[in-house]
């Protein structure tokens, strides 16, 4: 496993410039968008990996309650943390691109509301975690992920009743794409998954370790409790 | 006599004598409805435009109001580690506590909505009788969500600050879907049938996903 990591790590930052060249250097210029089209690399990469992380979360939060195994819920918790990152990602790089193409930097669009609400959601997620006490975290965490995934159809069904402005979907959505721009968002989409993997992994083993830590020390707050008695 | 209905008259009696939530609601809501019409000061053809958003918004900040106070007095004497160490279902008592929290929100929607159609000289265009549908299936997707989060944010520090907080994200299809209907029967401009049947689905699903969840939250150690 050691040894693994530091492979990964190299595997990702190679991939991740490769990629970066593609979309910068190989990719043609788009026709009427120009070079601004460009964002377009990682701003849908980063959808993917963040709804894919999302995705994983809700999983996660299910097998816990089933099972109540600590590793579901760090599981669940680094999802949400890697997940509000790249939604972040995505919310910031939209406006980017939207303001010299649309001519405005936000609309109440499909996709756009719901990744907002995706992200306030997890949001109010972590901020759950935060706050409540230890013990119940892990289950009071689990329900409102489970709550918020019942929300997502809800959201998407009232927000698709108003007109859409989005561009359609590049995959399945009857949207046309060079196959060169493709090429270079599908090797965006490997790097970035990578990236996240990356980062998520590193995170789990972050937080197993801190709750051995925090386990020990319980541990040893209780035997040495009688010695400070007396 | 069943857990639920028991539960349910005891908040009712105790709310009756104390009037605490009520009154608070009350006064919020007249709070919000001054300080928008001072704000805004509409005509009538905007107000009718924006009264949908003003009403539902001083409803859901109203409505956080009381339940934040739904569990508070059972924390008071151990009355919810009592309830949690006897047999009665959770469910029950989780109905109870909804529909008590419903049947305030409902007063407190009846006593402000003549202020409301006052203040703005409201009038419907639409067909008005759609209307108190729209408040009751709003009003319920309001409180069974809150309710729930109530009890969740209990477990936590800060509790009155965190309920807002895990509430309002959940609640957005909810709202959006009161506000268009209520803009969509007061301007008469389109139907609001999708709408209304959206919050259906809203309160199915979430009524449904509360009922089967509860037992964790209230569990919780």
């Amino acid at each position: 496993m050691k040894r693994v990591f530091p492979i990964l790590g190299l595997l990702t930052a190679g991939l991740l410039s490769y990629a970066l060249y593609l979309a910068l250097v190989v990719a043609p210029t788009e026709q009427t968008m120009g070079d601004v089209q460009r964002i377009f690399y990682y701003h849908v990469p980063s959808a993917w990996t963040a709804f894919l992380l999302f995705f994983v979360n809700f999983i996660a939060s299910v097998i816990y309650l089933l099972r109540r195994s600590p590793k579901a819920d760090i599981i669940a918790l680094v999802a949400a943390e890697v997940g509000v990152v790249f939604c972040t990602v995505v919310l910031v790089t939209g406006p980017i691109w939207a303001r010299p193409v649309w001519g405005i930097w936000w609309t109440w669009d499909l996709r756009l509301t719901l990744t907002l609400v995706l992200w306030l959601i997890y949001v109010s997620y972590l901020i759950l975690r935060r706050f409540s006490t230890s013990g119940q975290t892990p289950q009071l965490a689990a329900v409102l992920a489970i709550l918020g995934a019942l929300d997502v159809p809800l959201v998407y069904f009232s927000i698709w009743f108003f007109r859409t402005q989005h561009p359609q979907p590049v995959i399945g959505g009857g949207g046309s794409i060079d196959p060169r721009m493709m090429h270079v968002l599908l090797i965006n989409w490997a790097a970035f998954s990578c990236f996240a993997f990356l980062v998520f992994w590193s995170r789990y083993r972050l937080e197993v370790l801190k709750r051995e830590l925090e386990d020990t020390q319980a541990l040893e707050d209780l035997l040495e409790s009688p010695r400070s008695v007396r | 006599m069943s857990l639920t209905g028991v539960t349910l008259i005891k908040d009712l009696r105790l709310e009756w004598r104390s009037k605490d939530a009520i009154n608070s609601m009350l006064f919020f809501a007249l709070l919000v409805v001054v300080i928008f019409s001072f704000s805004f000061d509409p005509t009538a053809e905007e107000s009718r435009q924006i009264a949908g958003g003003l009403i539902w918004v001083a409803f859901l900040f109203a409505a956080v109001v009381a339940l934040n106070q739904t569990w508070a007095r059972e924390i008071r004497n151990q009355v919810l580690d009592a309830y949690r160490v006897s047999p009665a279902p959770a469910n029950s008592l989780f109905l109870a506590k909804a529909s008590g929290n419903f049947i305030f929100v409902l007063v407190l929607e009846a006593l402000m909505t003549p202020l409301f159609v006052v203040f703005y000289n409201l009038r419907a265009l639409g067909p008005a009788w759609q209307l108190p549908i729209v408040a009751l299936l709003g009003t319920w997707a309001l409180v069974v969500n809150g309710t729930f989060f109530a009890a969740m944010s209990l477990r936590t520090r800060s509790r009155e600050i965190m309920l807002p907080l895990l509430l309002f994200p959940i609640s957005l299809p909810a709202v959006l879907a009161m506000v268009e209907a209520t803009t969509s029967i007061l301007t008469g401009e389109y139907s609001a049938k999708f709408w209304i049947v959206l919050l259906a689905a809203y309160d199915l699903v979430f009524t449904t996903g509360c009922l089967l969840l509860f037992d964790i939250v209230l569990n919780a150690e």
